[in-house]
Parts: C-alpha cells; structure tokens; sequence
C-alpha cells in the first residue's frame, strides 16, 4: 500500500478533527488505551524466545541485512568515512556477491552529498538526520532549514527529531505543527520521526506520540537517536508496532517502523523480525516498511550469514571494519 | 502461522531433542524407597497425546499395594517428623536444586505425557515446581513463627491424589508443604501422566531421602478412592474435577482426617472499556488458552464491557491467528495436544451443546495433525448466562464471550456460578480494580494479568471450587495439626 502525501491523508482521514485545536489532540491523545507495562514488556519478552533455525534464520538474516540503515553519525565523520561506509553498504559482504545490500546510507546534512555520489546506482538510500539532531533544541526555522539542507542534497529520507521539552510540557498541538512543517519541506522525501523513547520515559507517552507523529504525515516512526542512555528496546519497538497496525486499521495509512540504536547481534535483529512477523504480519516485512537503525549489527549478520553458508565461524577479521 | 505471501517469514521446525530424557519400558511403584510390581502384576500404559504412541507401560496399585505404601509412610514418619526443621529444609533445598538440574529433561518428560508445549514445561511448569520446593524449604525450620503457636505438630501420613494437567507442578505443591511441616506421603498421580512423578521419585532418591518418606502409587481411580478410604492416613488432599471431589468429602466425613481439595472453575476475565486493550488481548489469551484451557482456574468466561466488545474482539481474533497449534515438543508451539481422548471428547460434546444452543462458533483457521488428540483454538460470541458453556467447566480451549454494561452487573455475573477460583480485571482505573477484587467471590483475582503463579501466593477456592489453601503462609495450615 502507498504512503499517501499528509494533506489527503488528513483529509480523507476519520481522524481530520482531532487536530482541529490543542484541547481536542489532547483529549484524543489521552483517550487512547492506557499500556500496562508489565504485560506490554511480557509479551515482548515472550516473541523473544521463539527459536529461529535453518531456513528462516537464512531468511531472516538476509532480510535484516536489506532493512538495515548503515549510520554514521560522529563529529569526527568525514568524506572519506562516508565512503567507505557507502562501499559496505553497497557491498556488504565481498565474498559473496549474494549478499543483499543494505536499506539506506543514515549521515549527517552535510556528508548527504558525498553520500548521495557513493552509493549511486546501487538502490541504496541516502538518509540524513535533521532538525538539529539529536536534541532538537534550535529554533524552528533553523530545523527546517537544517531539512531543507539535506534534501537539496540528495536525501530519500529526513530522520527528524521531535522537539521533546514541547511533548513533556503537555504542547501536543505545537509539536503536531512542527512534524508537519518537517513534512512539508521534505518534498518527496520520506520522513522518519525519532520520539527519543528513552527521554519521555512512559509507555503511555510513546503511544501517545506515536499518534500523534501519523496524524502528522510520518512514513515512518522511530525509537531513537542512539545518543542516549535507553535506546531500542523490545517493549518500545513493539508499542509502535501496535500503534502503526492500529493507525492503518483506523486510516488505511500504512507507516513503517524503525527501532535504532543497542541492536548489535543477529539474535536482536530476528528476535524484532519475530515480532513485526506477528504483530504486522507479511505486509510489513520488507525495507520499505521496517529498518534497524545500527552500525555494528551489520558485521554480526554477516558473520552469522556465513556461518550458515560454510558451516564455520569466521571472525571479525573476515568481515570488513569501515 | 500461514501467509500466501511470497516473502512470508515461516519458523522452520525447531523440536527440542527427546534425547535428554530416557524413558523405560516399564515402571513400578515407588514404596519404600524402592520401585516394585504391584502386588497383582496389573500393569497399564501412558501415551504421548500428541501422537498416540505409548511411552511406558506402569503399574497400577491395588488395596495390597496401597496399604503397603501407607505402613511404609507410617514407618518413616516418626523419625521425619522427629527430625529438626533445619534438616528437613536441608533435604527440600537438595530435590530443589536437582529439580532445576533436571529441568530439561523433566520438561521433555512433562511435555510428552501431557502434551503441553515444551514452551510452557520448560518456562512455567518447571521453575515453579522448583521454586515450590525452594519456597517450603525455606519454612521447614521457621514453623514456630507461621502463625500456628510455638510449635505446631504435623499430622501424619498425607494421602494426596494430583491431577493430569500440571502433572509435576500438581505434585511440588502437595509434597513441598507436607516434607516442610514433617508429614510424610503417598502420592497417587493421574492415570494418564504418572511418568514425571515417577522421575520425581528417582529424584527423592538421588537428594538421599529417608525411605518411605514419600512413595508414589500409579493407578486409575480406583487407586485413589483406596488411597483416601485407607484407615491410616491422616489427611488428604486432592486437586481434580468437583464430581470427584465430593466423593472425597463423603468418604473423609466421619473420620479424623483432615481435607482440602481444589477443584473445577469457571473464572471470569472481566475487562472495562478503560482496559490496556493489547495487554487485555494477551491476559485473555494466557488466560484460556495456556495449557490448552486445561487449568482449573482458565478465564473460561470472558465479561467484556459491551461498549468494547466489537473492538476487543477484532483485536482478540486477529491475535488468534497467530498462535501456533502443533507439536508439543516444537518450541515454537504454542498450543499443544488435549491430555486423553476422553477429554477430547467431553471438549467436543460441550462445544457442540455450546452451537446447539445458538453460540456463534469461531476458530482460526489451522491445520490439526491427523494422530493424537487436538482441538483448535475457540471462541463462542453471543454466549449468555443460561448456557451451558457459560456454566460448565469445559477444561478445554474454548472461551466463552459474554457482556455487562456496569460494574455491578458484572460482580453480579462474575459471581452467577457455583464456582469461585478465580477472576482477571482489566481496567486503568486502580480504584475500579480495589472495589472490584473486593466484591468477586473466587480464591484468586488477578488485576491486569492472568494465570500468573507464585509459591508465596496462596491458591484455593470458593464454594464448588473447593476449601482450603495452597501455596504461601497459608499453605502451610492443611498440612498442621492446627
């Protein structure tokens, strides 16, 4: 299914008054069913232990290979590390040409360019950080520019952050108006929404934002930075799993899911391919609708993946350090 | 789980290896400390539910053997009830520790006489039964301090009779409690399940239990009518349906030994329209489809506020099409095999009753295997109090779909039945559920969950559901001269 543009969704959606005021996102926001952590980090827990073997842990590790979105995201990135991330991107594992590439390149405004030249060709995205990333804490008009930025450079998607001071203080409205101007600067660039779970803490505030970021025009929700101390976890990823399948029942919008950062080993990786597998079924099982915002994971899955094609462990020093 | 989708992500087989448990062609009775025949040679056989084959062929107990495991407990229970609590603690922290040793092999065993998936054998079966044994260790020598005066005295020979649905699990919670307070037993585990009790008798030897402290007799229910009708036992305690259970009382009146049984439900899973619906889902589903809804306390009755109820039901379907129905031992199974035909066919006879008598029928659709004993996954809307399926214990998968529009209309069906185990609450609202847990009439009321288990939580029921306590401070009384 299409992600429709945010204006007909809006439109077209039954959902158009509940953005009409402040008081109404609230009362819709707060009106959602309550998460009981307990439960909620149970059933994420219990998807964790179904055992992957043979045929679809193969399955599996080339799928998590295709969703993964490559990141660098340092202040010490340069061209030339963007490069070679690009190359392993590209070609992630040189041994065997088999091996699918990955989603997408996640960089920084001012490396989309060099990115964009690198993976030229090859399918795979450019996808940049903006918005001030990762605190957020610059004036609207410098996050748009910073959008508009990366776009004019090159970049299939824009991983925005929302400003989290608003949320916490209750601006729900405010922070709704500041996705949408994202969105609109994003132009035909997919927009990724990061929450920060890990700074609004509550499972009920990463419902209720996850709802509000669809209401707003996000393809796609997502945990984290990676630059704080609570990054991805089961619970969260699937609490937005819940809400995105809830979102297209109620819409028909379909938005994609992306969990980022503390997922380093392919028994993460398959144990969330579990859960999209059984909370969002096969429709969401494929790049354009799922990404692992990682780094190291990919060398993990690699590893693993040729485990499985020889019989052997390798080690590190057969994959390539970018 | 099915998809026609090209990239469809399908969970290869994954069994866990049978290799870890070493089943014997045969096994007698445990008396004594020793293994023997029965006295009449009879001999019957188990079979793995999920595929009909026979396991082991085991002994079946008549009045001669029962009575020689009775003087065998007598025998041993002066020197066991003499022994300082520390060093009853001793030997109960022993069968604990090499309970969670065996657990693999334990629950491979479980899983194929019961037929439960190994998911649960190895997650809830087994470290519950070693957290029972770990739990009533740790009282053995703390009795002068339960509540019972300065030292309460135990009562003597425990005659225990234990069901097929947690078959193991059933055992930890009568023997643990009856060692701790210094009784001593003889235990008669379900006809079509007696092989984990049997390895649990092995475990009693391997922990170097004093003989005859606890024996094991395997047999129909003509071994257990023998067991609780025998003049030398002190108390006796049975879990199993309510039909028997009176039996029980009428043979017990009279005589000075004491009882508690725990038997049928019907628990009402009650969820308002401010619930955590997802967490609700998941809480419904544990609630009647764990064990494959062969719990006693299974949320048999779902009470769904009627302004949710189209919704949770979507939700509730959708979710149901997801669980894995298969081999028991695959562990990606999440509903395995019904323990016996016989089950089988009374699950069968009350859902057809449940169609009879206007139900809507659902089920996902799944494939069954073609031997064994199966039944899918199902659900009855539009059920009311006057159905049968309302009111009797199916002890099978099959929930029954009711709805109430105020708290107090469901209090009042919640509590319409002749049972009272146990009760689930879905609600947001903390207040709703302290008023609510307050009014239900059943042993057990769980807020925001389902069929969860503690050793330090007291399990029993109300009115046809039994009397008195297992589990916690509480369960220590049944096994105390109090």
């Amino acid at each position: 299914m299409p992600s429709s543009p945010p204006q007909s969704a809006s439109a077209a959606s039954p959902l158009a008054d509940v953005t009409a005021s402040d008081a109404a996102l609230r009362r819709f926001l707060h009106g959602l069913p309550g998460v009981d952590a307990v439960g909620l980090e149970a059933r994420a827990a219990a998807l964790g232990t179904r055992s992957i073997k043979t045929t679809a842990k193969a399955y599996a590790i080339d799928l998590a290979i295709s969703m993964i979105d490559l990141t660098t995201l340092e202040g010490a990135d340069t061209p030339g590390k963007v490069r070679a991330l690009s190359a392993k991107g590209v070609t992630p594992d040189p041994t065997d040409r088999g091996t699918p590439p990955v989603a997408a390149l996640c960089v920084y405004p001012d490396m989309v360019a060099e990115a964009r030249a690198a993976v030229a060709g090859s399918g795979v995205k450019v996808a940049s950080v903006a918005t001030a990333f990762p605190a957020g804490r610059a004036a609207l008009p410098v996050r748009l520019a910073d959008t508009r930025d990366a776009v004019a450079a090159g970049a299939d998607e824009i991983d925005m952050v929302i400003d989290r001071g608003a949320f916490l203080a209750g601006r729900y409205l405010e922070v709704y108006e500041q996705i949408r101007a994202v969105r609109d600067v994003c132009g035909t660039a997919r927009l990724k929404v990061i929450f920060e779970t890990g700074e609004l803490s509550t499972y009920d505030n990463i419902r209720r934002v996850s709802w509000l970021a669809m209401l707003a025009g996000a393809d796609f929700v997502k945990t984290s930075t990676g630059k704080v101390a609570v990054n991805a976890t089961p619970a969260n990823t699937l609490l937005l799993m819940e809400a995105v399948r809830d979102f297209r029942r109620e819409t028909g919008r379909q938005v994609g899911v992306k969990p980022a950062g503390g997922i380093r080993t392919s028994k993460d990786a398959v144990k969330y391919l579990v859960m999209v597998n059984e909370t969002l079924g096969a429709d969401w099982l494929s790049a354009r609708w799922f990404r692992f915002g990682a780094s190291s994971l990919l060398n993990d899955l690699l590893m693993q993946r040729q485990k499985l094609r020889t019989g052997n462990y390798s080690g590190p020093d057969y994959v390539t350090v970018d | 789980m099915a998809h026609d989708n090209a990239s469809a992500f399908t969970y290869a087989p994954a069994p866990e290896s049978r290799a870890v448990v070493d089943i014997a062609p045969s096994y007698g009775l445990f008396i004594d400390g020793e293994f023997r025949e029965a006295a009449g040679g009879k001999v019957f056989t188990t079979l793995s539910p999920a595929t009909e084959e026979v396991l082991s062929e085991v002994a079946q107990a008549e009045a001669e053997d029962v009575d020689a495991a009775v003087r065998a407990a007598r025998t041993a229970f002066p020197a066991w009830s003499a022994l300082p609590g520390a060093e009853r603690g001793k030997y109960l922290f022993r069968i604990a520790r090499i309970l969670q040793e065996r657990s693999r092999e334990l629950a491979v065993l479980e899983t194929l006489d019961n037929g439960k998936p190994i998911r649960e054998s190895r997650d809830a079966d087994l470290p519950l039964v070693a957290a029972h044994f770990f739990y009533y260790a740790g009282w053995a020598d703390k009795l002068a301090h339960a509540g019972f005066g300065p030292d309460p005295r135990p009562l003597g020979v425990a005659g225990q009779v234990i069901p097929w649905n947690f078959p193991l699990l059933m055992l930890a919670w009568k023997i643990a409690p009856a060692l701790a307070t210094g009784n001593t037993v003889v235990l008669k585990p379900a006809e079509t399940t007696p092989l984990s009790a049997l390895f649990f008798a092995d475990v009693c030897r391997q922990a170097g239990l004093p003989r005859g402290v606890v024996n094991i007799v395997t047999g129909d229910g003509s071994t257990g009518a023998a067991l609780v009708a025998h003049e030398g036992v002190d108390k006796v305690a049975f879990t199993g349906s309510t039909a028997v259970g009176r039996e029980i009382a009428r043979t017990v009146a009279g005589t000075r030994k004491k009882l508690t049984l725990e038997l049928g439900g019907k628990g009402a899973n009650i969820v308002f329209d401010d619930a955590p619906v997802d967490q609700a889902v998941e809480g419904i589903v544990s609630g009647i489809f764990f064990n494959q809804g062969q719990v006693c306390c299974a949320g048999s009755r779902l009470l769904v506020q009627e302004s949710l109820h189209d919704e949770l039901l979507d939700a509730l379907k959708r979710r149901l099409t997801t669980l894995r129905v298969g081999d028991p031992l695959d562990k990606n199974t999440d509903v395995g095999a019904i323990n016996s035909a016989e089950q089988l066919a009374r699950i069968t006879a009350l859902a057809r009753t449940g169609e009879a008598e206007g139900a809507e029928r659902w089920s996902p659709a799944c494939e069954l295997p073609d031997s064994g004993y199966w039944f899918a996954p199902t659900l009855f809307t539009g059920v009311t109090q006057a159905h049968t399926i309302a009111r009797d214990e199916i002890f099978g998968p099959v929930l029954s779909v009711l709805t109430f529009r105020t708290p107090d209309e469901a209090v009042a069906k919640a509590n319409n039945t002749p049972y009272g185990l146990s009760a689930g609450i879905w609600t947001e609202k903390g207040s709703r559920i302290l008023a609510m847990a307050a009014r239900l009439r059943a042993g057990v009321v769980w807020a925001n969950t389902f069929n969860k288990f503690d050793p330090t939580s007291p399990f029993g029921g109300y009115k046809e559901s039994g009397f008195g306590r297992e589990g916690g401070r509480h369960g220590l009384e049944a096994y105390l001269d109090v």
